[in-house]
C-alpha cells in the first residue's frame, strides 16, 4: 500500500491507500474519485486521466513514453507537470505522492 | 425533478450499469440504489478480455470497475446471478428470475447486446465459443496455447484482437469472414487491406467471401469448420465473433419503443419518464450528427449514456454532446477511432500505411465525419476536436504530413 493525495480542481482532497502495482488512475478509479475519467482503462488511448503531479514528486514518476507524451501534448491546459495517471505504477517509492486534477478532462 | 426518488433499479451490471450506480453517488444520490446483474461477479472492463486478459497480462481484480466492498460502502444493493424478467410499468413492479420482485421509482435498462449466435449444424458442439463476458474469457484461454488451431468465425474487431493475442500465446490462427474484407461493416477498405495485411505478416491465415456452413466434431467437440464450397479446416476451437444483437426484449415486452435497440432521448430516457436505457442497448441521438439515432458498441458510449442517465435523475446539467470514439489494440498497433463516417463524399489518408502510423480521414463536403488513426495520436486527438467543433478543414492540408495536425486544425 501507497499513500496518494488526489486534489479536485474545487479543492476536495482524497488522501487513498492504493495497492503497490496499481496505477494512480486505477487508485482514484476503483475508490471512486470524480475527475478522472478514464475512458479506455488505462490503455492509453484517451487522455481522459490527466492529472498534473506534485512538482515534489515529478522526478520519481519518471519519464513520459513517446505516446503518453504524444496523447497528452493535445488535451486542454496541459503544464510542464502534466501526466496521464494511467501510465504511473504506484510503487513505495512514491508513498505520499499529491497529485491535482484538471477542471475537466474533456 | 423536484423531489427525490427513492429507488433507483439498474438493470444489467455491465460497464454502463456499474458507471450509473458509481454515478448517482458521485452526484450525491441518497436513495437506495439496486444493481442487477446476471454474471456472478460485479460490474468489469470488457476490452481487456480480447487483449491483455487473454495473455494473461491483466487479473480479475485490475479487470473490476470497483472492489466488491465498494458497493456495500455506498450502499448499492448488487445482486449477482439473477435477471430481470419482466416489467410492469402500470405498478412500477420487476419480476427477476429468482422468482422474487422489486417495486422501482426509476428504472435503469443496461441490458447491454450478447453475441449472434450461428445456427448452423454443429454450433452446440464443445469448443465452439464466443467472446462477451469473462467466463467466455476463461473458456478461450484455457484452450489457446502454443500449436493449437483456433478458428475464428467474423473478421470484425472481436475477431482481430483474439487472433492477435492468440497468436502471442503461440496459436495458429485462421479468420474466416463472409465479405469480401474484413472489418467490411465497420471500416473503409484501406483499413481493411491494411490490418489483413498486417495479420498475414504475423502468421494468421485469411478465407474471404467464406461462409460457414457447419462445425465438424467428435465425440462432442469440434474438429472442424464446413465452408459453402464443401471444405472443411480442420481445428481445435472455433470462437464466433459475427457481431452482437442488443438485449431489447424486456423492454419490448413492457412497451417501450424499440427500433434496433430501446429508443432513448438526450438524457437517456425511454418512451417512459420513469425509465432509462444506456449502453450497447440503447438506440440513442448522436448531437454532433443532428441528432441522428445510433446504437452504439463502445465502453466511451457506456460511459457517457451513465452520465447522461445520472446528471438528468439528479438533476444536473446534460453533459455536453461528445465526439464518439473507440480504441482497438493488436500487436503493436494502436487504433483509435473517433466519429462516424455518415455520408461521407471523401476519404483521405495522411502518411504512408506501409509504415504502421497513418491515419484515415472521412470527410463530408468540408466537414470531417471520423478519423482512423494507427499508432498516430496527434491525428486522432486532432481529429476528434475537429469533428467536435464541426470547423471546416481544407483537406490538402490535412492530407499533407508536413504540415503539423496543430497548424491544419488552426
Amino acid at each position: 500500500m501507497a499513500k496518494i493525495t488526489y486534489i479536485e480542481h474545487n479543492g476536495a482532497e482524497h488522501v487513498l491507500d492504493v495497492k503497490t502495482g496499481l496505477s494512480v488512475m486505477e487508485g482514484a478509479v476503483k475508490n471512486n474519485v470524480p475527475g478522472i475519467d478514464a475512458d479506455c482503462g488505462g490503455a492509453c488511448a484517451c487522455a481522459t486521466c490527466h492529472v498534473y503531479v506534485d512538482d515534489a514528486w515529478l522526478a520519481k514518476t519518471g519519464d513520459k513514453s513517446a505516446m503518453e507524451e504524444s496523447m497528452l501534448d493535445f488535451a486542454e491546459n496541459v503544464e510542464p507537470n502534466s501526466r496521464l495517471a494511467c501510465q504511473i505504477k504506484m510503487t513505495d517509492a512514491l508513498d505520499g505522492l499529491v497529485v491535482r486534477l484538471p477542471e475537466s478532462q474533456h | 425533478m423536484s423531489e427525490k426518488p427513492s429507488h433507483i433499479v439498474i438493470i444489467g451490471a455491465g460497464h454502463a450499469g456499474g458507471t450509473a450506480a458509481a454515478l448517482l453517488r458521485q452526484y450525491d444520490f441518497q436513495g437506495p440504489i439496486t444493481l442487477i446483474g446476471e454474471e456472478p461477479i460485479p460490474p468489469y472492463q470488457r476490452p481487456p478480455l480480447s487483449k491483455a486478459w487473454l495473455k494473461g497480462e491483466a487479473d480479475a481484480d485490475s479487470l473490476a470497475l470497483k472492489p466488491l466492498e465498494f458497493y456495500a460502502q455506498n450502499k448499492i444493493d448488487f445482486r449477482p446471478n439473477v435477471r430481470v424478467t419482466a416489467i410492469d410499468r402500470q405498478a412500477k413492479g420487476l419480476t427477476l428470475s429468482d422468482g422474487t420482485s422489486l417495486s422501482y421509482d426509476i428504472a435503469i435498462l443496461a441490458t447491454g447486446a450478447r453475441p449472434i449466435r450461428l445456427s448452423i449444424p454443429g454450433a452446440d458442439l464443445d469448443g465452439v465459443l464466443e467472446l462477451r463476458t469473462a467466463a467466455d474469457a476463461e473458456a478461450l484461454k484455457a484452450s489457446l496455447g502454443p500449436g493449437k488451431t483456433v478458428a475464428i468465425v467474423g473478421g470484425g474487431y472481436i475477431g482481430l484482437e483474439a487472433a492477435a493475442s492468440a497468436r502471442s500465446l503461440g496459436a495458429n490462427v485462421i479468420i474466416l469472414e463472409r465479405e469480401a474484407r474484413i472489418l467490411a461493416r465497420v471500416a473503409c477498405e484501406t483499413l481493411s487491406t491494411f490490418f489483413q495485411t498486417y495479420h498475414e505478416a504475423k502468421g494468421v491465415k485469411f478465407e474471404l467471401g467464406a461462409s460457414a456452413t457447419g462445425f465438424a466434431g467428435n465425440e462432442g467437440k469440434v474438429t472442424g469448420v464446413t465452408l459453402a464450397d464443401g471444405r472443411i479446416l480442420a481445428c481445435d476451437l472455433v470462437l464466433v465473433g459475427v457481431g452482437v444483437a442488443p438485449n431489447e426484449e424486456l423492454a419490448k415486452a413492457a412497451g417501450l419503443d424499440c427500433a434496433r435497440g430501446v429508443v432513448v432521448n438526450l438524457e437517456a430516457r425511454t418512451s417512459d419518464t420513469s425509465i432509462f436505457a444506456i449502453g450497447d442497448v440503447a438506440q440513442r441521438p448522436m448531437p454532433i450528427y443532428e441528432n441522428r439515432m445510433f446504437r452504439m458498441e463502445s465502453v466511451p458510449n457506456a460511459l457517457e449514456q451513465a452520465k447522461q442517465a445520472a446528471c438528468a435523475i439528479t438533476g444536473r446539467p446534460a453533459p455536453a454532446g461528445e465526439t464518439p470514439w473507440q480504441w482497438s489494440d493488436q500487436y503493436d498497433l494502436k487504433l483509435q477511432i473517433a466519429g462516424y463516417p455518415f455520408d461521407a463524399d471523401q476519404i483521405l489518408v495522411r502518411g504512408d500505411p506501409t509504415s504502421n502510423k497513418f491515419a484515415i480521414f472521412h470527410l463530408k463536403g468540408d466537414q470531417l465525419q471520423s478519423v482512423e488513426a494507427i499508432n498516430s495520436p496527434p491525428e486522432f486527438m486532432m481529429g476528434r476536436q475537429l469533428i467536435g467543433n464541426r470547423k471546416p478543414v481544407n483537406a490538402s492540408r490535412l492530407a499533407d504530413t508536413s504540415i503539423s495536425m496543430k497548424e491544419v486544425a488552426a
